[in-house]
């Protein structure tokens, strides 16, 4: 079966979260902890809902992604700039993604 | 411009600590998010796909430089140094923390300013043409009438929950620069024979994935019928709008089952009931509005006609920059001026905060602290001397504001797209900036002449592509971005919406695809001065067709 990670954005600030094999939420993909049978999908699903419900984060889905060389990848290109960022550089002027205010 | 009074001012900041407390419930859990969403979309927050997003209303476009100063202050306290301008007039903000929200509203509210029915199913922020108040071929300025209609539509409570969004664009001259034949209402200002003001009534035109050219129910409405003939057809809409379905909730859809002549006749109906009531507007009022749009005291300045002149010929940049983005003012003595959010190759509507504050200055300096929002994601300084443009362009050069390229082919209107918007399936701006790349050289660009590109990453069509006369649409196809470009769109005065040409391109192709239909357009008109529009309406899509596919492929 297709590989998934469960991903959402934090209530507070809107950042793109994935959950990590500790049940923390974390804003690399990479460190995400990937269900590769039915069951861990049903138990991402339910730990979506119930992060949703307790208003840690909204949006909470569980997405296909494929493991390249070890690294995930989003099947769909929505979800690979979701994890990556917009693929484009900003605005001139902007001073990188890590600004002291929302450092990663 | 207009200024807040009393209740106004009691009102935002109400709002203000309303939506504190809000969003402080949100965060402490005691409201859901399926309670707190509509609350939060009727202040502007919207959940991107990165973050929150904030709208910013600003209405019909208009600004001060104390506003400008806020929006880069907020850009750089509370965001990540930038802001981007939409073809709504207004501005958005990709980062905002929903925590920080409710300050960044309280900043707003002291410079006059706030994010109400920015989203939502109500009527939205009002838009009129970026040069009211200085164009030479204006009635009459747009923008009291634009403030009228949005005072009377803030939280108007039988209005506020409508069948699907609501949009109202207003024009002050033949020339339409608001694009409002695709728009849920047009207003076009215009004189009758006696010389009384009032309007042209255009309804139900609108883009998305329907788009309509909207229909004039009304040749002449007297200016003081304004709310009432407007209230007149929003009944008419709420009670008739199709709430069934979302995509055929919007008026475009509810004047084309009906036709234009029925729906006419019934919001008739309506206004005769309505039109002598408390919302026929007084005279006084009218003038009491129209008092804030007074234009500034424009001295003569006719020693700018020589200095002009002289600067022109030692610097042909600058040259140009006059020749492509300023317009004639009905002061002979001055100019308007747009300042480019269009760099070569960078992110249309995009302005950085230090951006922001320099155009400030620079409105502050010399353009009597007036600045406005094109729908075509631009910057607009509507009163400039002559004999001052050299230091206007001067100081835009030094932040990067000077291209010279206002309504030709790198002006590419854009919307966020799949870089940003969560309903979007397929990237814009990338695909605006090669274009802007391949096409940059101010040579190429003059010589091609007038041409306006427009991008949607979805069928929304927040990037105007139906009315582009080079328009793309992003969509998904087996999982990969694809673009269908469409020919012959405008959204002037003679509004058509652009036709599908053939099959989509992907993103690596897509731009020699339009370098193909510049050249073919090239090859093909008839002089210098035919642009691509009047040559696409001359020759049809024919030769476009086979110069993009091969007249055997087409056929097949």
């Amino acid at each position: 079966m297709v590989s998934k990670v469960l991903t959402a954005n934090r209530l507070s600030d809107g950042i793109s979260v994935w959950l990590d094999a500790a049940g923390n939420w974390v804003e690399q993909l990479q460190d995400a902890f990937v269900a590769r049978h039915a069951e861990a999908v049903t138990a991402l699903e339910a730990t979506g809902k119930q992060a949703f419900d307790d208003n840690k984060v909204v949006d909470a889905n569980v997405v296909d992604v494929e493991e390249v060389n070890g690294t995930l990848r989003p099947l769909r290109m929505r979800e690979r700039i979701r994890a990556e960022g917009p693929s484009i550089p900003y605005a001139a002027g902007y001073n990188g993604l890590s600004g002291p205010k929302h450092a990663a | 411009m207009y200024r807040y009074d009393e209740f106004d001012h009691a009102f935002v900041s109400s709002r203000v600590e309303q939506f504190r407390d809000q969003v402080e419930r949100r965060l402490s859990g005691e409201l859901a998010e399926d309670a707190f969403k509509p609350l939060r979309l009727m202040n502007g927050v919207y959940l991107q796909l990165h973050a929150y997003m904030l709208r910013v209303a600003i209405p019909y476009g208009t600004l001060s430089s104390r506003q400008m100063r806020m929006l880069a202050h907020i850009a750089r306290k509370y965001d990540r140094g930038y802001g981007h301008f939409t073809t709504r007039q207004n501005i958005q903000y990709n980062w905002p923390r929903l925590s920080d929200t409710p300050d960044i509203l309280d900043e707003l509210a002291s410079v006059e300013m706030h994010a109400l029915q920015t989203s939502g199913n109500c009527i939205r922020n009002v838009t009129a043409d970026h040069f009211a108040g200085a164009a030479a071929d204006e009635v009459a300025d747009p923008r009291p009438y634009a403030e009228i209609l949005r005072q009377w539509s803030s939280v108007h409570p039988e209005f506020s929950f409508l069948p699907r969004k609501f949009k109202i664009a207003v024009t002050g001259a033949e020339r339409d620069r608001a694009a409002i034949q695709v728009h849920d209402i047009g207003l076009h200002l215009k004189k009758d024979e006696d010389g009384r003001i009032g309007f042209a009534v255009y309804v139900g035109g609108g883009q998305g994935r329907t788009p309509m050219i909207a229909k004039k129910i009304r040749d002449f409405l007297p200016e003081e019928d304004l709310l009432s003939y407007t209230t007149a057809i929003m009944r008419v809409y709420n009670l008739h709008g199709r709430r069934d379905n979302k995509y055929k909730a919007r008026i475009k859809i509810l004047v084309h089952e009906t036709g234009a002549e029925e729906l006419s006749r019934q919001v008739e109906v309506e206004f005769a009931a309505l039109k002598d009531t408390e919302l026929k507007l007084p005279e006084v009022d009218i003038q009491a509005i129209s008092t804030y749009f007074a234009p500034p005291a424009l001295e003569n300045r006719a020693e700018g006609w020589e200095s002009l002149a002289r600067w022109k010929k030692t610097d042909p940049e600058f040259a140009r920059w006059v020749q492509q983005n300023v317009q004639p003012h009905k002061h002979p003595d001055y100019g308007m001026v747009t300042i480019s959010l269009k760099p070569i190759g960078g992110i249309p509507g995009d302005a950085s905060d230090a951006q922001m504050d320099a155009v400030a200055d620079i409105a502050e300096e010399y353009a009597f602290d007036e600045i406005r929002v094109s729908h075509e994601q631009n910057l607009i300084l509507p009163h400039v001397a002559l004999a001052d443009l050299e230091p206007v362009y001067r100081a835009l050069v030094a932040s990067g504001l000077a291209t010279a390229n206002a309504g030709l082919i790198t002006d590419i209107i854009a919307c966020p797209g799949l870089d940003y918007c969560a309903l979007a399936n397929a990237r814009s701006i990338p695909v605006a900036q090669e274009i802007s790349t391949r096409f940059g050289s101010p040579e190429r660009q003059a010589e091609i002449g007038e041409l306006k590109i427009k991008i949607s990453g979805c069928i929304n069509a927040c990037g105007h592509h139906h009315v582009g006369h080079i328009g793309l649409l992003g969509v998904e196809k087996k999982g990969a971005e694809l673009y269908q470009i469409t020919l012959g769109g405008s959204g002037d005065e003679n509004t058509s919406i652009g036709e599908i040409i053939g099959r989509g391109f992907e993103p690596e192709k897509v731009t020699d695809a339009v370098e193909t239909i510049v050249d073919t357009y090239l090859g093909l008109r008839r002089d210098g001065q035919e642009t691509f529009l009047e040559a696409y309406r001359r020759v049809g899509p024919q030769p476009f067709k086979d110069a993009l596919y091969g007249s055997a492929q087409e056929a097949a």
